[in-house]
């Protein structure tokens, strides 16, 4: 068991020493300083600039900078759209798939170009090696692009600066960040293992059986597993995504891909200690999340290690809870990497979460209902700083003054945003279509587990939508089937309908709702006049103030969830503690 | 002046020793209050009075349903349970529902009630007067007082009620303003004079008679004003209230939300519940307790500064206190006793001490001022020096702000003057306004030494001279009011930084600014130095206060965040000003900074309280009401069942409006502490404590009440 | 700005990035892969003597026979099914999945210990009962089904419960076999990332290629 926890508390060593690199860096690409890159990038940025018509010295208002993302995002939609839906004929399909079912290319799209990638199809029997390449990477890129800008954005605001360009954003945070680290991640990848390919599958007779066939499904997977871990997307080549052997070989690329899903939402919040230049205090936020972060893991990782009772039982003997994952990652690698998957929203899986004990589940939900254990790429950094607003709201009176943050007034336009932002959008987004699906579980809810687990089932894949997670407790019936089913005469489930319309909901109100609000949010703080900081202020870069913010945080964020906990994960392991019948 | 103890963090109270004995303001009758408020707040339970409170209107349509439901269990569908039980189990919690009501206007009752007495007392010295209005053709109209608008002239003679605020343009009477003051003593009123050319309606006129313009409309003078503002009728919400209410808002339809959807999870887990329930969760859980206190805390506030006798036009005003930066003060009346004395005579120019006092006696004989009396004493007394001149015969040269000297001009001619030392080498240098030559005087090293010297002991040096010879410098001695230093100290640690402003030269003004604590001081300041200040201030973000008593004061009043007229001041300093203190004490300042932060600080202690008290309140409801689901480990008070568990949570939540109510309106004691220090101690009080004081509560009333 | 020039400057920017990132990005990467890593870019095939594909390194194989070392429980069946009898159609795509049972789905337990139905075709055969007629000491990863339902590795342990069946099956010195284990065996990442396992297809690959050497 300690060998487990040695190997976990080593990874979140590499992740913090990478932060002040990669959050530094960061800083210098967002505020335009020079880098390294910058004689090889300049004139490529030049020529994109040209070819795009970006006015590079355009400065956007919170609501320009949030329409230039709508805008941007629904074309960049449409053509996902286009591309996936006329997969049949378009090239590179090798395994002659069909076009899936309109509603399954909906929410396919909205879920990735909201940086979700929740999956309702199986990438091996659903999409062509076209509709991977052309149709899924590229958001991958730009849906990680526009949170890393909302970020940036949000950041610049509350520290009294301009927001910036969104285009501007977006295409530095490509060119620069995203793309280059891609570059690199994808040749490790290939070398560690990771197809790359445009061959079709390899259909071999078994060792064992001859008579029976094994189908190697293969692809272009080492440069979309890259930049699916460090765009916090999520969305696997394959079905069970990075358990497969293909997207995940061996304990090296795990832990690749752990870090490289933990680097960005991790050293943004390094990048903003340096806009706000005020490192002590990103290190206390920092600190302040490490410690929800570590107290998840342990918690998951206590659960698998212990492993099922009722197994144990009749194995006559404690052993880790492995259903659903895999040797060489056991239960340390697979918790360790399903709190990191959670909390910042990349929903990738190299374990099934599905079957991790009600820990697990407890975990994994709040850290999606709580959205900053590091949080999106981007917005989880936001999300983080607009707690601290509320915080600052909550308490602050306390101190006697009006309640400011960064030396800004906090005043009823950004209560409105905060509340409504942090408060109120996951309500909506996940509470109600979950209960009307639980009203009518027979109809609408596909729930592949009895009982409690079940509730959490629905509820998870809400949240996952709204928090633009992406994971998913798997069993859940929510595929319409696959172009080759149809093409031999299966038809789409109203179930599948449902659950693809309105976990598409969930998805965009959980995306540009609080998007939009983060950016006028930021807009209305860089227009204060800042107050000067005196000892009659309250200060936010203390480890008081932080501890208070945690405390907020737990409170606000987590007693919304308490009944849905209560009624899921805690209900299914008093259940479970009390033996299985 | 009495010393607050506080330098170890002790209790700060506002001091209400001397300054409470000399108010003479009726005091407000508090007598039925109570009475008064149990009835108001079954009034207030119109639907169109409650609808106005979104938090408690939640509560307010909950007790309905619950009602309705305690007639027919079944209303929402039929409930498993035995309908006799549900029927009290409801009947229950209609009644703890409908007195969480109750109670929350109660305290708005009770709060409302201590500002209506507040004002009643402010209204009695409002009672209806006939006026005299002149007429532009000169006659006398005999109206009543509540017709008099803006710019009326009215004519008021000995014995008067003076009907409205206005300025005296003509006449000199003595008015008796005890009733706004409580200041006894007679004040003289003289048109044209900062200090005493503006009146009071309510006040009365004791001799002679005055010609008035009124300022302000019926129902718009201070008092009006200020009336409204503590009866809490026209209170509009502060920046902070609204943004609070918006907090609260949300988190009550969050708490909807949460509820509204809990009832399908329940049923598909096999562990439903009822709407009586559900309703009972919904209440448990939003934020009923500040809910039901913000106003009542609001008006309290209000209800403060009106007991300390100033009067503020505005609910913003007050809270601004609390934010304040930086406090402007002048130094003479605020940081020290408003009369220097003359203290010594300094001879220059080979002069005698005798020839100085002499002179000096010449330049004094006209001066009303203290400073101006005293040198006249010190001349008499120890030196014995005596009038040479006819006073009849001699013209009083009157001291200005901008030639900063006063003076005599005698009868042969010769010109005597005393005044600022710079002021008064210019002086006998310029040209002789009779005369037409220039003086020609010349300027000592001498006399730099004698004006180093006092400025070095902190005094103000006067020079005195007589046409264009000098003949000495008087030593005026400053005298910092005694406590100022500790009550700067206290709000340096609350980071409000003091500038002291003062007519002084550098060296005198560092003096004393050492001396009283202050932080900055601004020396040979000119009135428009005041409004340079505040605005160089307000461009680095800083929030500043300032009081002020003249006419050239106004437009600093105006633009300080806190203006405070002093109520002796004239009426243009008053209507800039946003809060009037009727005592007429610039210091009062700095209590109002405390009052102001008290506000906030109540306000955001019970807001946390409340948010803090929902962890108990869970875990007293959820375990218990899901039972089925087997999560009934998670009753870790380990009430008695769910019956009980719901009805003690829903006691507690009723009865912590009421046990809150006397911090609401006294406010959370405020100590003059760093803002991290205050977070700590708040929050060890009201965010632990409000975690933790559920918890002991609910078990307590589990235990007590007798339901199975 | 009008909305018809923020839509064509939206547009544009889609276009532009979409070529960046969707085409000059993976094809460079496809290209890389294939000239200078060919053998893991095409998915780590390993081929027989006869050059005929064999399997992939990194993917396991179903293996429950006696003279193979069994891989773990798989929900897929390690992608594979009868060609002559393939309606769901694995063969065209291959697949991957994981039983996405709950720790507290009767199901579970049922697949584990297996259970007795009147009707024999609903009955569950069970993992214990499986192995224990096998005569293999149930671990974990034997009884519970893979993530990937593509596992190529089986705990040390597991392997090791396995050598008495395979030594007597094939008549091997289960020292040989002990050995084999070992070097089949991947081990932790740096010595400390990750799980040792051993890779059951190669370790059977390296039985059946040492057999018909000798």
């Amino acid at each position: 068991m300690l060998q487990g926890w040695f190997q976990i508390a080593l990874t979140l060593c590499i992740i913090a020493a990478i932060t002040p690199i990669l959050g530094g860096y960061m800083a210098r690409v967002y505020q335009g300083d020079r880098t390294v890159l910058d004689r090889l990038l300049n004139p490529v940025e030049g020529l994109l600039y040209r070819l795009t018509g970006i006015q590079t010295q355009e400065a956007m208002t919170g609501w320009q900078y949030a329409r230039a993302i709508l805008y941007s995002n629904l074309g960049m939609a449409l053509l996902i759209f286009l591309i996936i839906a006329n997969q049949g004929w378009l090239p590179f399909n090798p395994t002659g798939v069909g076009a899936p079912t309109w509603d399954t290319v909906l929410h396919t799209t909205i879920s990735f170009i909201t940086n979700t990638n929740q999956q309702h199809y199986s990438g091996e029997t659903y999409l062509s090696y076209g509709s991977q390449l052309w149709g899924l990477g590229y958001p991958m890129f730009t849906s990680a692009a526009t949170g890393l800008a909302v970020g940036i954005a949000f950041i610049r605001g509350l520290t009294g600066r301009p927001l910036g360009n969104f285009y501007v954003d977006l295409l530095r945070s490509i060119t620069r960040i995203l793309l280059p680290i891609s570059l690199v991640g994808a040749i490790v990848f290939i070398a560690a293992g990771v197809p790359e390919t445009l061959a079709g599958t390899v259909v071999i007779p078994t060792l064992e059986d001859p008579t029976v066939s094994q189908a190697i499904a293969r692809g272009p997977v080492a440069h979309f597993e890259i930049i699916k871990q460090l765009g916090e997307n999520g969305g696997g080549f394959f079905a069970i995504n990075s358990a497969h052997p293909f997207e995940n070989p061996s304990p090296f690329t795990n832990l690749l891909q752990i870090v490289g899903l933990m680097a960005i939402p991790t050293s943004l919040i390094y990048t903003y200690g340096i806009f706000a230049n005020n490192r002590k205090q990103a290190w206390l936020i920092y600190g302040m999340v490490l410690v929800l972060y570590s107290a998840f893991i342990l918690v998951v990782g206590i659960g698998e290690y212990q492993g099922n009772p009722a197994v144990n039982a009749l194995l006559g003997g404690q052993v880790p809870n492995l259903e659903g994952k895999e040797v060489r990652f056991g239960w340390a690698q697979s918790a360790l990497y399903a709190v990191s998957t959670t909390g910042t929203m990349t929903g990738a899986v190299n374990s099934l979460h599905d079957s991790f004990m009600p820990s697990g589940g407890f975990v994994t939900l709040s850290d999606m209902f709580l959205q900053i254990v590091w949080g999106g790429q981007g917005t989880g950094t936001a999300y983080l700083f607009a707690y601290l607003i509320l915080a600052v709201f909550v308490t602050g009176l306390m101190v006697g003054r009006t309640p400011e943050f960064l030396g800004r007034k906090i005043e009823k336009r950004e209560v409105v945003l905060a509340s409504f932002l942090l408060l109120l959008v996951h309500p909506i987004a996940i509470l109600i279509p979950g209960a009307i699906t639980l009203a009518f579980p027979d109809q609408l809810g596909g729930i592949s587990n009895p009982g409690f687990h079940g509730l959490a089932q629905v509820i998870y894949e809400y949240a996952s939508a709204a928090a633009n997670n992406g994971s998913g407790f798997e069993g859940l019936g929510d595929s319409q089937p696959s172009p080759f089913a149809i093409a031999a005469g299966a038809t789409p489930t109203t179930t599948a309908l449902w659950w693809n319309l309105s976990t598409c909901f969930s998805l965009l109100v959980g995306r540009y709702v609080p998007i939009t609000a983060l950016l006028l949010l930021a807009d209305s703080m860089s227009r204060k006049q800042p107050v000067p900081l005196t000892t009659g202020t309250l200060r936010t870069d203390t480890g008081l103030f932080i501890g208070v913010t945690a405390g907020v945080i737990l409170i606000l964020g987590a007693l919304t969830f308490f009944p849905i906990l209560a009624l899921g994960p805690i209900a299914e392991a008093f259940q479970i503690a009390k033996g299985i019948g | 002046m009495q010393t607050p103890n506080n330098a170890q963090g002790k209790p700060l109270r506002i001091p209400s020793g001397k300054r409470g004995d000399r108010r003479h303001t009726p005091k407000a009758n508090l007598s039925g209050l109570y009475q008064r408020a149990v009835r108001e707040a079954f009034l207030k339970l119109d639907p169109r009075n409650a609808v106005k409170n979104p938090v408690m209107f939640i509560v307010w349509v909950g007790t309905g349903v619950t009602a309705l439901v305690t007639l027919d269990p079944n209303l929402f569908g039929t409930v498993q349970a035995d309908a006799g039980q549900q029927r009290i189990l409801n009947g229950l919690i209609t009644i703890i529902l409908f007195f969480t009501v109750v109670f929350a206007n109660f305290a708005e009752a009770v709060a409302e009630g201590r500002g209506k007495a507040q004002a009643d007392s402010l209204r009695s010295t409002r009672s209806e007067a006939i006026a005299r209005k002149l007429l532009p053709d000169g006659t006398i109209q005999e109206i009543s007082s509540t017709e008099l608008r803006r710019g009326d002239q009215v004519k008021v003679i000995a014995g008067d009620m003076i009907p409205a605020d206005g300025e005296v343009i003509k006449g000199v009477a003595s008015v008796d303003e005890s009733a706004i003051t409580g200041e006894s003593a007679p004040v003289l009123k003289q048109p044209g004079t900062d200090i005493a050319s503006s009146v009071t309606g309510g006040t009365r006129i004791l001799s002679d008679e005055l010609i008035l313009t009124i300022t302000s409309d019926p129902g718009q003078g201070f008092i009006d004003r200020m009336i409204a503002l503590v009866e809490g009728a026209e209170r509009t919400k502060t920046p902070n209230e609204i943004a609070l209410t918006v907090l609260l808002t949300v988190l009550t339809q969050v708490f909807l939300i949460v509820v509204a959807t809990v009832s399908p999870l329940a049923n598909y887990v096999q562990a439903p519940t009822t709407i009586a329930i559900l309703i009972s969760l919904l209440v448990a859980l939003i934020p009923t307790t500040i809910g039901g206190l913000l106003s009542a805390i609001g008006i309290a506030g209000m209800d403060r500064v009106a007991q300390f006798n100033v009067i503020a036009t505005s609910g913003r005003a007050v809270e601004a206190c609390g934010d304040i930066n930086t406090l402007v003060l002048d130094k003479t009346g605020t940081i020290t006793l408003g009369n220097r004395l003359a203290n010594e005579f300094i001879p220059v120019n080979g002069h005698s001490v005798e020839e100085v006092a002499q002179v000096a006696l010449a330049a004094s004989i006209f001066d009303e001022t203290p400073e101006g009396k005293s040198i006249v004493q010190l001349a008499e007394q120890q030196h014995q020096a005596k009038t040479t001149f006819d006073p009849t015969q001699a013209e009083g040269v009157e001291f200005s702000a901008r030639t900063r000297m006063s003076g005599t001009n005698l009868p042969g001619g010769q010109e005597v003057r005393k005044g600022a030392v710079d002021a008064v080498k210019g002086f006998v240098r310029s040209r002789s306004v009779s005369s037409g030559d220039s003086r020609g005087g010349t300027i000592s090293a001498q006399l730099d030494a004698a004006y180093e010297k006092v400025s070095r002991l902190g005094g103000t040096p006067l020079a005195v001279c007589q046409d264009n010879e000098i003949y000495g410098v008087i030593y005026l001695k400053d005298i910092v009011k005694p406590g100022l230093r500790e009550r700067f100290d206290q709000l340096r640690r609350m980071g409000v930084k003091t500038i002291m402003l003062t007519g002084d030269n550098r060296i005198t003004a560092s003096v004393i600014a050492k001396e009283a604590g202050v932080d900055d001081f601004i020396a040979e300041a000119t009135p428009e130095d005041k409004i340079d200040v505040i605005r160089k201030e307000q461009a680095e973000g800083k929030l500043v206060a300032m009081t002020g008593d003249g006419t050239n004061d106004a437009p600093a009043l105006a633009q300080a965040n806190v203006g405070v007229a002093m109520n002796s001041g004239t009426q243009a300093a008053k209507e800039a000003a946003n809060m009037v203190d009727l005592d007429s004490d610039p210091t009062k300042l700095i209590d109002l900074v405390t009052i102001g932060k008290q506000l906030l600080i109540t306000r955001g202690a019970l807001t946390t309280f409340s948010i803090a008290n929902d962890i108990a309140k869970y875990f007293a409801i959820i375990p218990t009401i899901f039972a089925a689901a087997g999560i009934g480990s998670l009753n870790v008070m380990g009430l008695k069942s769910p019956q009980s568990a719901i009805i003690s949570a829903l006691i507690y939540n009723a009865l912590i409006i009421p046990a809150l109510i006397p911090l609401a309106l006294k406010g959370v004691q405020f100590r003059p502490l760093t803002a991290d220090q205050l977070l700590r101690r708040n929050m060890l009080i009201y965010g632990l404590g409000g975690v933790i004081a559920p918890f002991i509560a609910i078990k307590i009333i589990d235990v007590l009440i007798p339901l199975a | 700005m009008s909305v018809a020039r923020e839509a064509s400057r939206a547009i544009r920017v889609t276009l532009v990035l979409w070529v960046l990132t969707a085409v000059i990005y993976p094809f460079t990467m496809i290209a890389f892969g294939q000239v200078v890593f060919p053998f893991q870019a095409n998915g780590s095939l390993l081929t027989n003597a006869q050059g005929q594909v064999v399997g992939s390194a990194l993917m396991g194989q179903p293996f429950t026979s006696d003279r193979y070392f069994n891989s773990r429980p798989s929900t897929t069946r390690y992608s594979t099914a009868d060609p002559k009898k393939d309606e769901a159609g694995i063969l065209k795509t291959g697949v991957s999945g994981a039983s996405n049972l709950a720790p507290s789905n009767p199901a579970l337990l049922d697949r584990i210990k297996g259970t007795v139905d009147a009707e024999p075709e609903k009955a569950i055969a069970g993992d214990l009962p499986r192995l224990k007629e096998a005569g293999i000491q149930p671990t974990a990863d034997l009884v519970y089904t893979s993530g990937s339902g593509l596992d190529p590795h089986i705990t040390p342990e597991a392997a090791k419960a396995q050598i008495q069946r395979v030594a007597k099956a094939r008549k091997l010195d289960t020292n040989r076999l002990e050995i084999m284990i070992v070097q089949h065996t991947d081990g932790r990442f740096l010595g400390i990332f990750g799980e040792p396992g051993v890779n059951v297809l190669k370790l059977n690959l390296a039985l059946d290629e040492m057999q018909t050497k000798s």
